[in-house]
């Protein structure tokens, strides 16, 4: 009797468990709901990155669903947004992305932070044709790889530095410069330089140091070392947050003089707060900055963005936020093309968009990075009180600023 | 690019300062790794994590509006305290277990640091400065900057202290007794259990030390004690235990070296440089060791 009991529940337990395993599954659109899925890093070492996102993507929904949210068919629907801790880890990504699709039946889904964790969700997006709009993913190999499914509505890894080569080809009198890099390890960084390298071969610039930074390294002693020795025009760093402090603290410690200096990451490093008057004259690359004048009818303009965020978050939006919001836009607009939630036509409407948001033009090449939207350089430029702001000099139709070029040497600061 | 040296060869003495002061403190985390590695037998991977707590706690005493500077009087004091609690909590369990055990013990714990910083601290990359100027020498062709050459003399300075507390107080004879044989100064009536707390605490001392000399020459964040503890270890390893003039001595050789090694290879090679200098100096030790053997037979 009692084996009959226990082969009974076992039986029992079997088909619950099937049950609830296959009817979990929440369609993508419930109600009058959009379901988008989103992992994103919430805690490990992209953590402050990945709040801007999250912050960037949940302005954006209460805005679009405030306003009226999304028309499809004749009915108004809203976002909401399933979210998941990747844990800053490529493999948990992953593992999230299976689950919102296979679990909770997302079918339209936001990008991670970082270009290493949207590398690790593509494949899976792509296996089962779920649209993915990333705003966090800029490096190249990302869009080489005959992906159908991804968008992003940054420009890519590879344009970031590129303006500072021309700027600085520019001010020489069109003649070739001399260039000294030195960029860190990883996939997004050596994109930059291979996009350094595509522009010193059009200007016919000549590098001088090609310095490849290991990514443990907080240390560039020896790099300014070859800088000092060598003199370049141009000096480009790119590792991150940390190579962007690490090469200001250097630079300022070591007195190195040079003429233009180039970076990524300086608004993610709060660079001029944390190494104030060290920091002047460096030159940024950005996404995007609240002083441009590219506008839209959900956030207006980026001035208007910038003050909408901080009352809400309370801190000034880093363009890591914008470009999470301008995600969302991007995705309004393509439910509302298609007219539809099938995702094949939401693909093939996210591929047909052509719209400007207030984070600037967005229009997806074939690989499916944005192409219509140029980086800015913005350069950090301090008054008499030692107070530090961040003012847009290239390219020259929005520029807030004049480039200060060359930068002072040491002796006269 | 090939010739730099000839190009500016004042830019090699440049390098080498750089190597020295960077070797320095290297040397002192390795004297705390050497020091309960030798005491204790535990290989403590968590090294690197201690150094980055002593570091935000100098941080935080900047973003008090303290000099971060004074860091290096606190931190240690801090540092003491949590190694202490360590001892007590986890490593007194393993401490007379397999060496593996403590390895696998010390490695959760660095996890576990690792993401309670990140959870404590936040993530990004923090950096205190100490506006302590630029030495300029030799024409303006060599800079140092102060906070790196304070950093060298507090690392130099701790290790003369703690070399004469070991020699002469009689908590390091008790320390140095139970080095060489744990039971027989048991035997005589040293409390093992409190020499090793002690040790673990002194350990996490000295690596809250060089985390405030961090905190004010390179950046902190929470993920980048592991470089830390593999340096320790590899000076620690070319050293031996118990030798601190060999520690410091290989401390700064390495340092040297790593600094020629990007200057004239290239950054990229930096690292690779270090490691192979490490092998070649193992397989010639068991050379060396293997000549011996032959001798004995």
């Amino acid at each position: 009797m009692k084996k009959v009991y226990r082969y009974l529940v076992t039986f029992v337990s079997v088909i619950v468990l099937t049950i609830v395993s296959t009817t979990v599954s929440f369609s993508k659109v419930v109600g009058d709901k959009i379901i988008l899925g989103a992992a994103v890093s919430l805690t490990g070492k992209y953590s402050s990155n990945g709040v801007h996102t999250q912050n960037g993507y949940n302005l954006a929904v209460e805005r679009i669903n405030s306003m009226g949210g999304v028309k499809v068919g004749g009915k108004n629907y809203k976002f909401e947004i399933i979210y998941y801790d990747d844990e800053s880890n490529s493999g948990r990504a992953a593992q999230l992305a299976e689950r919102l699709i296979k679990q909770d039946g997302v079918q339209f889904m936001l990008g991670p932070y970082s270009s290493g964790l949207t590398k690790a969700m593509a494949p899976v997006t792509e296996k089962y044709g779920i649209p993915m709009v990333e705003a966090n993913g800029a490096s190249r190999s990302l869009f080489t790889k005959g992906y159908k499914y991804l968008f992003a509505v940054l420009a890519p890894a590879n344009l970031y530095l590129d303006v500072a080569i021309t700027t600085a080809v520019e001010l020489n009198g069109g003649k070739p410069v001399k260039i000294a890099m030195a960029f860190e390890q990883d996939a997004f960084s050596q994109d930059v330089r291979l996009g350094i390298l595509d522009a010193a071969e059009r200007t016919g610039s000549k590098i001088i140091i090609d310095d490849k930074l290991p990514k443990e390294l907080n240390d560039m002693a020896a790099t300014l070392s070859k800088v000092k020795a060598t003199k370049p025009d141009v000096l480009v760093v790119s590792g991150h947050t940390k190579g962007a402090l690490t090469a200001i603290r250097q630079i300022s410690e070591m007195k190195v003089d040079v003429p233009m200096l180039a970076m990524t990451h300086c608004d993610a490093a709060k660079l001029s707060k944390q190494h104030g008057k060290a920091a002047e004259y460096a030159l940024c690359a950005s996404q995007w900055h609240k002083s441009l004048s590219y506008k839209d009818k959900y956030f207006g303009g980026g001035m208007k963005y910038a003050a909408d965020f901080n009352s809400m978050f309370g801190y000034e939006p880093p363009y890591q936020a914008a470009e999470s919001s301008a995600a969302l836009l991007v995705y309004k607009d393509a439910f509302e093309r298609a007219n539809s939630f099938d995702t094949t036509k939401v693909r093939d409407a996210l591929a047909a968009t052509d719209m400007q948001t207030f984070y600037g033009n967005i229009k997806f090449a074939e690989g499916g990075q944005n192409v219509s939207k140029p980086m800015v350089l913005f350069q950090v430029i301090c008054d008499d009180s030692g107070k530090c702001e961040n003012k847009v000099v290239a390219p020259l139709k929005w520029a807030s600023a004049e480039l200060v070029h060359p930068i002072p040497s040491w002796s006269k600061r | 690019m090939d010739f730099l040296i000839f190009q500016a060869p004042m830019l090699m003495v440049q390098a080498s300062m750089d190597g020295i002061l960077l070797g320095i403190l290297f040397a002192l985390i390795a004297y705390g790794m050497a020091l309960q590695w030798g005491v204790m037998n535990i290989i403590n991977i968590a090294q690197g994590e201690l150094v980055i707590m002593g570091g935000y706690i100098a941080y935080f005493m900047y973003l008090a509006g303290i000099h971060p500077a004074f860091g290096i009087i606190v931190s240690p004091i801090v540092m003491y305290f949590v190694g202490w609690g360590l001892y007590k909590l986890v490593i007194n369990k393993v401490v007379d277990r397999d060496l593996f055990i403590s390895i696998l013990a010390t490695f959760g714990i660095s996890i576990l640091a690792q993401q309670l910083m990140n959870f404590a601290f936040g993530a990004d990359v923090v950096v205190a400065v100490s506006n302590f100027g630029t030495t300029m020498l030799f024409d303006n062709m060599v800079t140092l900057p102060n906070a790196k050459i304070f950093s060298g003399a507090v690392c130099i300075m701790s290790a003369i202290i703690l070399v004469i507390y070991m020699k002469k107080s009689k908590l390091g004879r008790a320390i140095r007794a139970t080095a060489q044989n744990a039971r027989a100064a048991k035997i005589l009536g040293v409390d093992t259990e409190k020499v090793y707390a002690a040790t673990f605490g002194l350990n996490a001392a000295l690596c809250g030390i060089a985390g405030a000399c961090i905190a004010i020459t390179f950046t902190l964040h929470p993920y980048t004690g592991l470089p830390y503890t593999v340096r320790s270890f590899m000076i620690v390893i070319i050293a031996g235990l118990g030798n601190l003039p060999a520690v410091a001595i290989s401390g700064m050789g390495l340092g040297i070296f790593e600094e020629w090694a990007d200057y004239l290879l290239g950054t990229e090679f930096r690292i690779a440089a270090v490691f192979s200098l490490l092998v070649l100096i193992l397989v010639y030790r068991r050379f060396k060791l293997a000549r011996k053997r032959e001798y004995l037979k």
